[in-house]
């Protein structure tokens, strides 16, 4: 292509703290085409598209649109210079019309200052009819589909006369026909001289719509496809690329079924039906991509979701959990994904949160032993190797990592059957991580069943001694011995069997 | 053993951290307000204003319990109306001749019945607490009247003897018996709050609702509990105050009492962000509100202007105890 490139990334550089997430990475983007760019979790995707749509700063290098050298501090400028960002995670207040949201902090006015609401609505209808929707400028957007505010997003970034539409997993919570809508509109807007990038996951997806294809792996460039190349075994190469260096794990004999799942259905995809068996000293690895339902699922398990259907067994007898209470008691233990939000109280002490799950254990007629509190506690705190100078030391204080290993001192303690541990490793250092396994492998050698969800495939393959693949909601399929490889995994979990 | 006496020492003042501050303030112008005015320091005085400590004290200590949750109850005053005209309707007009333990049993019943049905309401229909109570503030009221007519409530010449026992008297001649309810209440309170399981459970899901339930406490219970103690001592609140005063108006009696209850908790260190608070603060704190009520109108303060004076005051107490928290907070996190 001789054209001059719309935008233009050159030898850009980011860096976070420790985390190196792009590491001289170039793209260029053209008008008038529709761009995949692809990579596994954490491969800097969305790091790139976010530097170039002014929400983080480049370290390093330099960004060009139409061939000048610009600098993108803020999202304002970004959308001065015609680049939208549309989040995965839309940016609409429910409460707000459709006209109202897309003119959102730009308010035409009138003479009088106040907000004029019919030049609102008449530029909001030209963009719905431009759209080809049905709804109205003053529909309340929590009354729309999430197909329909997206394209209250796109309507958004058109009335800015945007020329680099971003689009963040656009696809990963529509229809199959609000997908097909939402493709045909993107053709549209290409034949118009828009640049459409997609940051997709579903190489179905992308090989149906993309005219080029840039992946990235570990913060760099790891090459492109043009529209005759794009096929899925060049993807899924490109994307994952590197040989992984496996320790030689010792898998251990798995003994009895500790945890069964049986045609278990749930909320987050009703017509499918889950069933697994966990066995005792198993660590069985759950990989998918994010939104797969992994977390719905364990916490439908924990008592936290309800079950639409099918039957869980606890070491072979058959339970009812209506709440993690009721988990708690048949010896389930759970980890979650949120370890803030759901794992520890950031305020109290260490002491605290070790035997907040064992409190009715350490009592005597309701009162608390205190005694028992500090010796949990304190024995936790020396099994686990939690850096602190004592158990009395709020847990908000603590690194990520020491907090992470609060959350599993807490279970432990309790000696549970099963282990449902959800991205257990989330936001932590490397050194702590691997203390974390380590933790994880001991649990399993000590006769427990755990079930280990994680997005980073790098500590699938080395935990696991099965993997469970999901996919949209489905256990897509499961991977032992030879089979346990980041391509067998990324097919499943993409659902390009 | 003297280095665990002073990590004794240490230990006390850094978990009542809140509770000093506020007794070195009641302290403060406890002094001040008597340089000013000796009269302030008179026994007479000092007696009357342990009364009303003790008397408001026992429904800032329920209302805490609720506040810890990160809830609030506004119908307090209320339901102080309603038992402050049930009681002694009941025991002159309704029951003559019942023995009063009977109908102290029952008006007790019904307030925890209340408690209950907040309770409920608040965790089953997840409505907020603030509607669900500010709506009882209105309901219990129209009660009150409507049970009694409209009419003034009291015991007359009767009763004198209970009334001695309960609220009037001292005991060893000296500590008004409110405030001995008060302290034994108290006790009570700060043990089911430190030292049970109940106590942990509430202080856990107040600070995080979410983390407290995945560590399988069953939250809507504990929260109901809290709303049910915090309407038990509301209507033992009634009961005494009534007892007091011997006259309730059912359109005025317990008018405003919760805000009082609540200011002296919040005074007293709780946080209304819930999963905080101490029982011996709270008692402090009333007794701050009751303490500066006296000192205002010892130092002249024109009656006009003294409900400003009070909010001042009680605005001046949350601040220096905000500013001194976060204080520690940022020399704890440094010293890391």
């Amino acid at each position: 292509m001789e054209k001059t490139p719309l935008i233009e990334a050159l030898g850009i550089h980011k860096r976070f703290l420790a985390v190196h997430a792009l590491n001289n990475v170039s793209a260029s983007f053209y008008p008038g085409e529709v761009v995949a760019v692809m990579g596994e979790n954490g491969a800097g995707r969305s790091t790139l598209m976010k530097c170039l749509a002014g929400v983080h700063i480049p370290s390093e290098g330099e960004i060009h649109v139409d061939g000048k050298a610009v600098s993108i501090p803020s999202v304002n400028r970004a959308s001065e210079l015609g680049v939208v960002f549309i989040h995965q995670e839309l940016n609409l207040s429910d409460n707000l019309s459709v006209g109202a949201n897309i003119f959102l902090g730009r308010e035409p006015l009138t003479k009088f200052r106040l907000i004029d609401h019919a030049e609102i609505r008449r530029r909001t209808a030209e963009l719905i009819g431009q759209l080809g929707m049905t709804f109205t400028p003053d529909t309340r957007v929590s009354d729309l589909s999430i197909g329909h505010q997206q394209m209250v997003e796109i309507a958004k970034a058109l009335s800015q006369d945007a020329r680099l539409l971003i689009m963040d997993e656009p696809t990963s919570s529509l229809t199959q026909h609000e997908t097909e809508v939402l493709f045909k509109l993107v053709r549209d807007l290409r034949a118009k001289g828009l640049c459409i990038v997609f940051i997709s996951h579903r190489l179905a997806e992308v090989k149906e719509i993309s005219d080029r294809v840039i992946v990235l792996r570990d913060g760099k460039n790891s090459g492109e496809l043009s529209r005759e190349e794009i096929d899925h075994d060049r993807m899924v190469a490109l994307m994952v690329g590197r040989e992984l260096n496996l320790h030689d794990k010792e898998h251990g004999t798995a003994g009895d079924v500790l945890l069964k799942l049986q045609d278990v259905q749930i909320a987050h995809a009703p017509e499918e039906k889950v069933s697994f068996e966990l066995r005792a000293g198993e660590i069985v690895a759950m990989a998918g991509l994010v939104g797969a339902g992994r977390t719905e699922l364990s916490q439908a398990i924990f008592g936290i979701a309800r079950l639409l259907g099918g039957a869980i067994e606890v070491a072979g007898q058959p339970v009812k959990i209506d709440s993690p209470r009721d988990a708690i008691a048949t010896g389930i233990a759970y980890v979650p994904e949120d370890r803030k939000q759901h794992g520890i109280i950031v305020e109290m002490p260490i002491r605290d949160n070790v035997v907040m799950a064992g409190l009715d254990r350490y009592q005597n007629y309701g009162f608390v032993q205190q005694g028992r509190h500090d010796q949990v506690a304190t024995e936790a705190k020396e099994k686990l190797s939690v850096k602190t100078p004592t158990i009395s030391q709020e847990v908000g204080l603590l690194s990520g990592g020491n907090q992470q290993k609060v959350v599993l001192a807490k279970w432990i303690s309790l000696g549970p059957k099963v282990f449902l541990l959800d991205e257990p490793t989330r936001g932590i250092d490397v050194g702590s991580k691997s203390e974390i396994y380590e933790v994880i492998e001991e649990m399993a050698k000590e006769g427990a069943a755990v079930l280990f969800i994680s997005s980073e495939m790098e500590e699938v393959l080395r935990v696991a001694d099965r993997i469970l693949v999901m996919h949209e909601g489905r256990l897509a399929g499961e991977l032992t011995g030879a089979d346990m490889n980041e391509e067998r995994v990324m097919q499943l979990a993409t659902g390009t069997n | 053993m003297e280095t665990t006496q002073e990590s004794f020492l240490k230990r006390l003042i850094r978990g009542n951290q809140k509770t000093l501050t506020i007794f070195a303030l009641l302290v403060a112008i406890f002094i001040i307000t008597g340089l000013v005015h000796r009269t302030f320091w008179s026994s007479g005085n000092v007696t009357n204003m342990l009364r009303y400590a003790g008397l408001y004290g026992i429904i800032a200590i329920g209302v805490s319990f609720v506040i810890i949750t990160g809830g609030i109850d506004l119908s307090i005053g209320s339901l102080i109306g309603l038992t402050g005209v049930l009681f002694p309707m009941l025991l002159i007009d309704k029951m003559p001749g019942a023995p009063v333990i009977v109908v102290i049993g029952i008006v007790l019943a019904i307030s925890v019945l209340i408690g209950l049905i907040h309770g409920l309401l608040i965790t089953k229909v997840r409505l907020q607490p603030f509607v669900v109570t500010l709506c009882g503030l209105l309901i219990y009221r129209g009660l009150a009247r409507t049970v009694a007519n409209d009419q003034t409530k009291g015991f007359g010449n009767e009763f004198t003897g209970l009334r001695e026992t309960m609220v009037k008297g001292e005991l060893f001649g000296a500590i008004p018996m409110p405030f001995v309810w008060t302290i034994v209440i108290g006790i009570v309170a700060a043990v089911l709050l430190n030292m049970t399981t109940f106590g942990r459970y509430l202080l856990a899901l107040g600070r995080n609702e979410q983390a407290a339930k995945f560590s399988g406490i069953n939250t809507d219970r504990m929260k109901i509990f809290a709303y049910m103690i915090c309407s038990l001592l509301a209507g033992f609140g009634g009961i005494m105050f009534v007892l007091d005063s011997n006259g309730a108006t059912p359109s005025k009696f317990g008018n405003f009492y919760e805000l009082w209850a609540i200011s002296g908790a919040v005074l007293g260190g709780c946080s209304l962000r819930g999963g905080e608070g101490a029982i011996a603060g709270v008692i402090c704190g009333t007794a701050l509100v009751q303490l500066t009520t006296t000192a205002v109108f010892f130092l002249g303060v024109p009656d006009a202007l003294k409900w400003s004076v009070m909010g001042f005051i009680i605005l001046l107490g949350v601040t220096v105890d905000e500013v001194l928290n976060r204080y520690a907070a940022k020399r704890r996190a440094s010293a890391l």
